[in-house]
């Protein structure tokens, strides 16, 4: 008899559709609206979550649940009212070493969650947030290379009692003057040895040159350097924004993506994370007329050099830094008792401090000044073409008389209350190594995502019964196992996308969509073809037989070949249209299974191993 | 329920001359408007800024615009977005100092406009990025193009896949030339409409090239002319269910996908209702043209017996 499948398929349908309905399960349960608590350095603890149970039931707002995962304390709400409240609260509550963040946390139920299953995760366009692509200039990072080398390159070169008479710099290459060749051979032969990644030629050209130039090797190394110390001081000030599930990836050799769910001050989130502030402090040279001197004319006095304070006031710093931002531990913005002003306190590192101690121990009575440095790309079209201008800011904020020694801990005054918090927040974080660009910015407000959300599920929901209707009408019992098969994709599609962890966008929705109406296709070619059997006169088993056998080298093309575009669409793609993509492969693929196998089967069900005049089609 | 009840035999072959001039007009007329007129590419590809905001009254363009002006936007295209309450602001590149910038300053200036104003999405394409776009679009087509020739040949032969090669470039140019005519904006959703074009109407053009392949192996003592519309004859009734089924769905996502989606909805709608047209009649004419005979599916008969006495 023919029409039956055996055993196997229908076990391997049944276990299919189990998984699918639990995996795609997770979905229908929602988001509990929650605040995330973390540590700085260490984790969470359960002291920690019985000061913030303690806090919250004083103040009368109730949490759902809290459950420590991972070395972070998650409280979920039942409202978004009490969430924020909660956040303030929370805030108040405990010491800047906590990161506090606001999130949606999927309601999953324990039981599935034990089985691993968990809701696709939301894109941007439908949950809101701020899309960024960075841009890391590569030339800053190999200059401030280059610039480093110089600054060795001089104390080496002193150190091996070896004279020069300059050093020049440019892109990727220093030019050392010598006296005569006999230097310039000595101290090659000693460079070669103590410096890496530098490739030598001498230059005869005015005078004796030595050039050493970056290696290929180096500058790789050094962008690649830049890149990721770029995005480990990103995701630090990530962090210190308070977003929870950021994205912060690497792409391609000099970009960075950003992805953060829910921001809304995307101005506040472009200054963080652009920003490149940083200070140094540094001993003042000469008085107030060697000041105004050197301004008139131009020129500063050996080891020092010219600096400007805000109100464009000339001033003299000695060349030796005493401490840079590098070796800040901590910072943090607050109010100074004196002066009543805004400040930040600063907490250095043990050889800061070591260094800061030494001098402020010698130098009582000496003024010292902080500068305030901010590095600047900008682009700019000229004639057509896009060029980078840079810029380095060098502010003096401060000028302050030495009271007495300090190394360890001190604070600063000079800046406005928002500048004080900023720059506690990028010392804290971390300097980035080369100043980056946003080239490119998406952001969706909350209200568009849940329009997006909304829109997305009607337009699914309505084509989808558009679909269900016409098919039963068309092909009446037939039409109806098409329909099980095509709910049963919808299931497949959730439930494999829910598995991967893909991102749902908007256009991944379209993907579905059009799956939807692609989906039938396959039932239609192989029911045409039954009825095409039954017109030239065969028996219905027959009929049934030879429809599924004869269209199935055609859906396998068909479908092929709209696979092969939808994989040049990923490959290609950016965000937007790789979530399309992703959702239409996935649905050609989980289609076929339920188109073919899925109703083959209930078709052998109803029809099989009997005999039977007429079908239903 | 049957669109065709009964066993079709329409001489589709015989009006071919006909939709080749049809289709030489509109392939002519869409390159021509893209060469004069071209397309109305989106920020994704020129570079620039788009800002959707949301009023909570009915929005006033020309205060906008006047307010606008007067903080030195005044090349920004204001314009309403699906409804009279939504506003889109559009502005190319600028020559400016910050550029990621300029977007949080536009919003200031509608919020010192009017305070009911709410910020939907902002988009910001830096011109580098919109260069890299345009090139990686244009590739990824050709890519697409050129991986379904060599797949089509592979699975039939190189008529056929020219047949169907021919298909797929008229189905682009004349969605490309609508959107040129109506100079609705393109942007990467578009492009993905179309890639996804591609695909579909491939998958229509391979389900008549398959039958056509077939009926040439199977039937004997007709004309290749008389072959070919047999085979379109007897699928012309999935061919027309299955661009039902989708423009179903379709429509349902061009009217309530949501303005954001709908140059895409729209563009597959105008790409499945050209797609199927070419379905039926360029590839099957371009065979034609190329005079293809049983011979031409020969060898592959041959190749397939082989194929199958291997056990």
């Amino acid at each position: 008899m023919i029409n039956q499948y055996p055993l196997w398929k229908y076990l391997l349908l049944l276990v299919a559709v189990v998984m699918g309905s639990l995996y795609s399960l997770p979905n229908i349960y929602g988001e509990d609206p929650s605040v995330q608590i973390s540590h700085r350095i260490s984790s969470v603890d359960n002291e920690t979550q019985s000061k913030i149970e303690v806090a919250l039931s004083i103040k009368d707002v109730k949490a759902k649940s809290y459950k420590i995962e991972q070395g972070r304390l998650l409280v979920r709400f039942n409202s978004e009212d009490d969430q924020l409240k909660a956040a303030d609260i929370i805030k108040a509550t405990l010491n800047r070493e906590h990161i506090i963040a606001l999130n949606l946390a999927p309601a999953t139920p324990q039981w599935l969650r034990n089985l691993g299953a968990r809701p696709m995760y939301l894109g941007l366009d439908l949950r809101g947030g701020v899309h960024f692509l960075m841009e890391v200039d590569m030339v800053s990072a190999i200059a401030r290379q280059i610039d480093d080398l110089t600054a060795e390159t001089r104390s080496f070169l002193r150190g091996e009692k070896i004279r020069y008479l300059g050093i020049t710099q440019s892109t990727n290459t220093m030019s050392i003057k010598f006296r005569n060749a006999e230097d310039r051979s000595n101290a090659q032969s000693a460079m070669d040895k103590e410096f890496d990644g530098l490739r030598f030629e001498e230059a005869d050209k005015d005078g004796t040159f030595l050039l050493a130039h970056l290696t290929e090797q180096a500058i790789r190394d050094e962008e690649k350097a830049a890149l990721q110390q770029n995005i480990t001081t990103l995701r630090n000030r990530v962090n210190e924004l308070g977003v929870a599930e950021p994205v912060i990836q690497q792409q391609g050799t000099n970009r960075i993506v950003v992805q953060l769910p829910g921001v809304q001050d995307t101005a506040r989130a472009k200054e963080i994370l652009g920003a490149t502030a940083t200070l140094e402090f540094r001993l003042t040279e000469g008085n107030y007329s060697d000041w105004t001197n050197a301004q008139n004319t131009g020129r500063a006095p050996l080891g020092s050099r010219l600096y400007h304070e805000r109100n464009g006031d000339p001033v003299l710093l000695k060349r030796r830094i005493i401490v840079t931002g590098d070796q800040i531990n901590d910072a943090a913005s607050t109010i100074d008792s004196q002066s009543g002003t805004p400040a930040v306190s600063i907490r250095l590192d043990s050889k800061g401090a070591k260094r800061m101690g030494e001098i402020t121990s010698d130098h009582i009575g000496d003024p010292m000044a902080v500068v305030f440095i901010e590095n600047k790309v900008e682009t700019k079209t000229v004639n057509g073409k896009t060029i980078k201008v840079r810029r380095t800011i060098e502010e003096v904020i401060n000028i302050a008389t030495i009271r007495g020694a300090f190394s360890k801990n001190f604070q600063i005054t000079g800046l406005d209350s928002t500048e004080a918090r900023d720059l506690a927040l990028l010392l804290r974080a971390g300097a980035l190594r080369a100043p980056v660009e946003i080239i490119e910015e998406r952001t969706v407000g909350p209200s568009l995502g849940q329009d997006n959300i909304d829109k997305g599920f009607n337009s699914v929901v309505l084509g989808f019964v558009a679909v269900l209707i016409f098919m039963i009408l068309y092909y009446k019992v037939f039409g109806l196992v098409a329909n099980i098969a095509l709910t049963m994709n919808l299931v497949l599609i959730f439930a494999v996308l829910s598995m991967l962890q893909a991102t749902l966008t908007l256009p991944g929705i379209a993907g579905i969509v059009l799956t939807v109406g692609m989906a039938v296709d396959a039932n239609v070619l192989i029911f045409e073809r039954i009825r095409e059997e039954i017109r030239n006169g065969n028996s219905p088993q027959a009929s049934i037989h030879a429809g599924y056998a004869k269209a199935l080298s055609t859906i396998t093309d068909a479908n092929i070949t709209t696979l092969l575009a939808a994989i040049v669409l990923f490959s290609f793609g950016t965000g937007p249209i790789k979530g399309f993509a992703i959702t239409l492969s996935i649905g050609i693929l989980t289609s076929m299974f339920t188109a073919i196998v899925g109703t083959r089967a209930m078709i052998n069900l109803i029809y099989g191993n009997r005999n039977i005049s007429k079908i239903s089609i | 329920m049957q669109i065709f009840s009964k066993k079709l035999d329409i001489d589709f072959m015989g009006k071919r001359k006909l939709s080749m001039v049809f289709s030489i007009l509109l392939v002519l007329g869409s390159i021509g408007s893209l060469a004069t007129k071209g397309l109305n590419l989106g920020i994704d590809f020129t570079g620039g800024y788009l800002i959707e905001v949301s009023y909570k009254e009915s929005a006033d363009l020309k205060a906008i615009r006047a307010t606008l002006k007067d903080n030195s936007f005044g090349d920004a295209q204001v314009q309403h977005f699906g409804t009279s309450k939504d506003v889109l602001v559009r502005l190319a590149p600028r020559e400016d100092s910050n550029q990621a910038t300029i977007s949080d300053k536009i919003f200031k200036v509608l919020q010192q406009q009017s305070t009911d104003v709410t910020m939907r999405r902002v988009e910001f394409v830096g011109p580098q990025v919109g260069e890299e776009l345009r090139e990686q679009g244009g590739m990824a087509m050709l890519i697409a193009l050129f991986g379904i020739l060599i797949y089509v040949s592979f699975r039939f032969q190189i008529k056929s896949a020219l047949g169907a090669i021919f298909a797929l470039v008229h189905d682009v140019i004349i969605t490309l030339g609508v959107f040129s005519v109506i100079q609705m904006a393109f942007d990467l959703s578009v492009l993905a409409a179309i890639l996804a074009v591609i695909g579909y109407s491939l998958n229509d053009t391979v389900v008549v090239l398959d039958r056509i392949r077939e009926s040439f192996k199977g039937i004997r003592k007709k004309t290749p002319k008389e072959i070919i519309n047999i085979s379109i004859n007897s699928t012309l009734s999935r061919t027309v269910i299955t661009s039902l089924t989708t423009l179903l769905v379709l429509t349902a996502l061009f009217y309530y996908g949501g303005e954001v989606i709908h140059g895409f909805a729209f563009a597959l709608i105008v790409g499945v209702l050209v797609g199927t047209y070419s379905s039926i009649y360029i590839a099957s004419s371009t065979l034609m043209a190329m005079n293809i005979t049983k011979q031409d599916f020969l060898e592959q008969i041959k190749e397939d017996k082989e194929l199958d006495e291997i056990p």
